[in-house]
Parts: C-alpha cells; sequence; structure tokens
C-alpha cells in the first residue's frame, strides 16, 4: 500500500470514530454528560480540555520552533502549562461559581455594564481570530503533506474541511468526542517520539532520553547536538538568551494568556462543582503535560536526526548529494515547504547557519550560502520519514496533527459566533432575535472568520506557533485583568474595567501590528521584525504581559477616581468567592 | 453568608495566602530557576546540560502539576472547615 493510501486510511479512520462517537453520543441524552449536573468526571474533562487546548501550535508547531532555537523557546512550555495554575487558583472556580457561560457574560454582569460587555466581545473576537489564522496556517502544511498538494491547496481544503467540521457543530459539544480526539492526538505524537528515542538513546522514556548518552556518539545527547550545529555557524542549543527580560515577559504573556483565552475558559463553567473546576485544572495539566514534557524530547532529537542526514559523515566531511537526498526530502518539496537552491553548483546540500560570524569559513569550504530551506512547521509530521519509521506511523502522525488542528478550531470558531449571535445581538442588539435567527447569524459569523482566518492564514505573520502566541499576548493583555479584577476587586468599577480592556488592547494590538503589519496585512508593517528594532529588546510576541500591566494600572486609576460599585456589585463579587450554593450549571 | 461574615473574611484570607504561597513556586522555578537564576545553577549539570535547562523543559511543568493538585486538595479542605464547601 503506498504512503498516500495509508495516510487516507488513518486520516479517515480517525474521523469515522468522531463520527461514530457523536452518533452514538446523540442516540442516548447528550444532555446527561455534557451538562454539568449530569457529572462530567474531572479527569474526563480534564481530558477535554486536553484536546480542546492542544492545537496545530502544540502539535504541529511547537517542537519545529524548539529545534531551531533550543532553550530561546522553552518559553513556550512552561507558558502554555503554567497558565493552568493561575486559571485553578485565579479564575475558574469563581466562575464556576457564577454560573453564567460566556466570558462577556461575566464581564457584562459584573461591571453592570453593556458597554463592558460589548468591549469584552471584540477582546474575544480579535484573540480568538488570532488563534484561528495559527491554526489554519498548521492545518494547511498538514493537509498539503497528506495530500500532496502545495500549501496553498491545502489550507484551502483545510478551510473547507474546517468549516464543515464546526457547522456539524455538535462534535465539538460533545465531551467524549473530545476525549477520542485526545486519544488519537497524544498517542500519535508519542508513539514515532518512544521509537526515536529509542532508536538515539536506547531509553524508551523521550523526556528521559533528552538527558541521555547518543549512543552512535557515546556523548550525551545534547552534547552532540550542541556540537554538530556550532560546527556549521548556528548556537548552541542548549546556549543562553540574549535578552532575559524579552524571555520573562514572553513567557509571562503566554501564561496569563492561557488563561484568558475563551473557549479554554468556558470548559470549567460546565464542571458540576466549584471543587470539580480546580481538580479539572490539574487534570487537564496532566494530560496537556504529556505531550509537553515529550515535545523537547521531540525537538532536539529531530534536529540531530536533520543534521546527521545532511551531514551523513560528519559537519567536516562534504554534505549530501542532492541525488542521494532521502525520500522524505523529495516528498516534502512538493508542498513548497523544504526548498533547495545549489548555489555553489557542486550538487551538495549545504546546510548552515548564513551568518556574518560563520562567514570565512563558509568562505573557505567553498559555500555560497545556505542551500536548504526547511519550513519549521514541517518537522513533527516530517519527523518519522526522517527517522525512517515505518509508513503506519506517519499516517498516525497525520491524523493526530489534524485532530489537534481540527478540534481546536472548532472550539474557537464556536466561541467567535456564539459571542456575536449570543453576545452581542440578542445580548444588545437586537434582544427580540428568535432562535432561528440566532443560529442563522452565528452561522454567518463562522463563514466569514474562516474566510478571514484562511485569506490571512495563506500568509501568516509567523509560524504556527507564533501566531498562536500573538492571540495569547491579546488575549493577556485584555480579557485575564479584567476577568481577576472582577473577583479579587471589589472596587473596580464599570468605568475603570472598561478603560482597562480598551487601554490594554489598544497598546497590545498597535505594538504587533507595528512589527507584524496593520491587521497582519503582509506589507505594512512600519518597522522591521528584527531584536535591533524592538523598544528595550521586547518581540511582539511578549508584549501582552505589559499589555496586561496597563490594563491593571489603567483600571485602578479610573475606577478610584470614579464613584464605588453598586452595592449590589459588591455582593455579587461577595458571592462567587464562596463555593456554597454553586448549584447546578446551566444547560449550554 | 450572612450571619458568617467573620468566618468569611476569614476563608478569602486564607484562599489568598494559599494562591499566594502557590504563585511563589510558581515564579521560582519558572521564572527563577528556569531563566533569571539559569547562571547560578550552571554547575549543576543534567545529562548533557545544566539544571536551569532541565527546570525549563521539563521541571518547571512538573511542578505546576504538584501545585494545582496541591491547592485542590488544600482549598478542599478549607471549604470543609469554614463550611462553605457545596453539599
Amino acid at each position: 500500500m503506498s504512503q498516500f493510501g495509508i495516510n487516507i486510511m488513518f486520516v479517515g479512520g480517525s474521523f469515522l470514530i468522531y463520527i461514530l462517537i457523536a452518533i452514538w453520543a446523540k442516540a442516548g441524552s447528550t444532555k446527561d454528560f455534557y451538562v454539568a449536573g449530569g457529572g462530567v468526571h474531572p479527569v474526563t474533562n480534564g481530558m477535554a480540555i486536553g484536546a480542546d487546548w492542544m492545537s496545530a501550535a502544540s502539535f504541529i508547531s511547537m517542537a519545529g520552533i524548539i529545534a531551531a532555537s533550543g532553550y530561546a523557546s522553552s518559553a513556550y512550555l512552561m507558558g502554555w502549562t503554567g497558565g493552568y495554575v493561575l486559571l485553578a487558583m485565579l479564575l475558574a472556580p469563581y466562575l464556576r461559581k457564577f454560573g453564567k457561560f460566556t466570558v462577556p457574560e461575566f464581564i457584562g454582569d459584573r461591571f453592570y455594564s453593556k458597554n463592558a460587555r460589548l468591549v469584552a466581545v471584540i477582546c474575544l473576537i480579535v484573540a480568538s481570530l488570532t488563534y484561528v489564522i495559527g491554526q489554519m496556517a498548521g492545518a494547511g502544511v498538514a493537509f498539503s503533506r497528506f495530500l500532496e498538494v502545495d500549501s496553498t491547496t491545502g489550507l484551502i481544503i483545510a478551510a473547507i474541511v474546517i468549516f464543515i467540521y464546526s457547522v456539524l457543530g455538535g462534535m465539538k459539544g460533545i465531551t467524549y468526542t473530545q476525549v477520542a480526539q485526545y486519544v488519537v492526538l497524544i498517542i500519535a505524537y508519542t508513539i514515532p517520539a518512544v521509537f526515536i528515542s529509542l532508536q538515539l538513546t536506547g531509553n524508551p522514556i523521550p523526556a528521559l532520553g533528552l538527558f541521555s548518552t547518543h549512543i552512535d556518539s557515546g556523548m550525551p545527547i545534547l552534547d552532540k547536538l550542541n556540537q554538530i550545529i556550532s560546527d556549521v555557524g548556528f548556537n548552541e542549543y542548549t546556549a543562553d538568551v540574549d535578552s532575559h527580560l524579552n524571555m520573562v515577559l514572553f513567557t509571562l504573556t503566554l501564561m496569563i494568556g492561557t488563561a484568558g483565552l475563551p473557549h479554554v475558559i468556558i470548559r470549567f463553567f460546565t464542571v458540576p462543582k466549584v471543587a470539580d473546576a480546580r481538580w479539572s485544572a490539574g487534570w487537564a495539566l496532566v494530560f496537556i503535560a504529556l505531550l509537553y514534557l515529550t515535545a523537547p524530547a521531540v525537538a532536539s532529537m529531530a534536529r540531530l536526526n536533520l543534521m546527521t542526514t545532511i551531514y551523513p559523515d560528519g559537519t567536516a566531511a562534504e554534505p549530501i548529494e542532492y541525488d542521494n537526498r532521502p525520500q522524505w526530502v523529495k516528498e516534502w518539496e512538493v508542498t513548497g515547504l523544504i526548498k533547495f537552491v545549489d548555489k555553489n553548483e557542486d550538487g551538495r546540500i549545504q546546510l548552515y547557519n548564513d551568518a556574518p560570524s560563520f562567514q570565512a569559513e563558509a568562505d573557505a569550504r567553498g559555500w555560497k550560502g545556505n542551500e536548504l530551506d526547511v519550513n519549521r512547521d514541517i518537522l513533527v509530521l516530517a519527523n518519522p520519514e526522517i527517522a525512517n519509521l515505518p509508513g503506519w506511523v506517519i499516517g498516525l502522525i497525520a491524523a493526530g496533527g489534524l485532530a489537534a488542528a481540527l478540534s481546536t478550531a472548532a472550539g474557537l470558531l464556536l466561541a467567535i459566533s456564539s459571542a456575536i449571535s449570543h453576545d452581542l445581538i440578542k445580548g444588545s442588539l437586537n434582544p427580540g432575535i428568535s432562535d432561528k435567527g440566532e443560529l442563522l447569524a452565528a452561522r454567518i459569523s463562522m463563514a466569514v472568520a474562516i474566510v478571514v482566518a484562511t485569506y490571512l492564514g495563506a500568509n501568516p505573520p509567523g509560524f504556527a506557533a507564533q501566531v498562536v502566541a500573538l492571540a495569547f499576548g491579546i488575549a493577556a493583555a485584555s480579557l485575564f485583568p479584567t476577568l481577576m479584577m472582577g473577583i479579587f476587586s471589589k472596587r473596580i468599577n464599570n468605568t475603570g474595567a472598561i478603560a482597562g480592556m480598551l487601554c490594554g488592547l489598544a497598546f497590545t494590538l498597535t505594538y504587533i501590528f507595528v512589527y507584524k503589519g496593520w491587521f497582519f496585512i503582509p506589507g505594512t508593517a512600519n518597522l522591521a521584525d528584527t531584536p535591533a528594532n524592538w523598544v528595550f529588546g521586547i518581540s511582539p510576541l511578549s508584549i501582552g504581559a505589559i499589555g496586561a500591566i496597563v490594563n491593571f494600572a489603567v483600571a485602578f486609576a479610573v475606577s478610584n477616581a470614579t464613584e464605588e460599585p453598586p452595592v449590589e456589585i459588591q455582593e455579587l463579587v461577595e458571592s462567587v468567592r464562596y463555593p456554597r450554593g454553586a448549584g447546578q450549571a446551566q444547560d449550554h | 453568608m450572612s450571619g458568617h461574615n467573620y468566618d468569611a473574611k476569614e476563608y478569602w484570607k486564607a484562599n489568598l495566602r494559599l494562591i499566594f504561597g502557590s504563585l511563589i513556586v510558581w515564579a521560582l522555578v519558572s521564572y527563577g530557576f528556569a531563566i533569571l537564576l539559569r547562571p547560578m545553577l550552571a554547575g549543576i549539570p543534567i545529562g548533557g546540560t545544566d539544571l536551569g535547562f532541565w527546570f525549563a523543559q521539563q521541571g518547571s511543568i512538573l511542578t505546576f502539576i504538584g501545585l494545582i493538585f496541591h491547592y485542590a486538595w488544600r482549598m478542599n479542605k478549607i471549604d470543609e472547615q469554614f463550611g462553605v464547601s457545596e453539599e
């Protein structure tokens, strides 16, 4: 059977499982196990949160980014897990006690203002839409490889599949479908990693293999990797970063963004009890950690395998001849995501760091520029092929990557469409709208969101994980501070909250757009996105943390200059702090 | 909550204390050991690299899991102690 056939079989098979579960679940009483009162166990809920959470960014893109920059990208690992600590302690239990179902609804009630709710809707849409762009970029890469088409065609196919998937809707809403998606994606991620760790270090647990001895060289694997890549001019994998400030802010941005993303917060509204909201966050992190502890091992081992493929006889010898390139390079060339240009016309693939610091050595070896351009987003997907693993492993990882991208994209699109139809139209513009009208508005907004995301996903402002990181910055600066102040302060009033959200959002977006292009439209950036141009060396990916500080400061100052919130609002704040009397969660 | 105002205040203080303590550990392992204090930990080798690198890519994540479960367990005790837990 051809690899193409195997891929189709695995992807098709996994989709069939999701559909069957959806049908089985519908046949029973959907309400029983989705609605919190019926009792979704915290472990089950944690697994569903894991599937919702781990997207194309975590699955497809993150390890590729870590592989390229090593220690410097640890911020992704700490940021996307550390946020659950904040969620468990600062938001989830109290929002569960409050007992409403959308984030703008809480903000509207707590700050007794329709305008606050509207501003929250805007923040939610901007953050979620940016997040969807990242998903589209990742899903596009996956489809282009497995259907063997170029990356733009892959993206359009991804958009169509995500649209159908989201409009059918039911699948997303059902916890057990997400449990199945979690199982598919974690198996798909772990199996190749175990094989590769065994090949390279003899240790079957990738997280331990990362710190073990490389069998071929007898050196610790990270030492070996440092040596090979520094031989061809790259920074050492474990090297420290230039700016600790930027790394701290980036990690903080990802952490508070995690706690501020509406599609994750929503999951905690539907657990049976306040105590379960706390346990659910813990279990979610356990299931997320299974992937996140493996990802750094995947990253370093894939980088090592890539380097030894190109330099089979060591970095001192000449690299591999283009005509002898492995099959996986040929297959990825079809997608345009691997490009080879024989700059010095010697028929060999020179892969090295095209930097001034390495110029002398490159000249001495007759190299006229780096000749192999590998898109970072392909690394996890190509990983089993690079390691010569059997065809079924490659098919499996295809199914896993698509499960990750689809489940999250669908969740986000639902968050966007419910914000528009429920919070914006029904809550404000046209309260008398019929259920049918509300549903139609939801579908139209979903379609518009996909078209916008596809257009911008064709020329994404970064690799999938980086685009997603921007979404976290936006959520960090706008929603998280307002939610937190709504619970931990009785003094913050409507005017303060609105001013805080607007300033945090405007500040963060402006900083991002200046470097990434206005509204992410290619060619509209004011300054080149390089460390030399960044203010105090703070990258646009890291600015959300500063935006959050702006939000806190403005809300505090404005609230103290204006009158206290009414007594009933102060009592509302009091009541969300105590678990007693949480009552049943309502039907979603 | 009426009639239990004193307890309610104490309950909230106990919660804030627990959160504060947890967040100190949270910041120490991630911003501390993994980033700012990494140069100081450079002398402690772990399989080809140093302890700071391990905290950045493994240790902090494991600590976060411990922190959440500890918080959930302690808070449930505190809920019971102050009589605010759900029936």
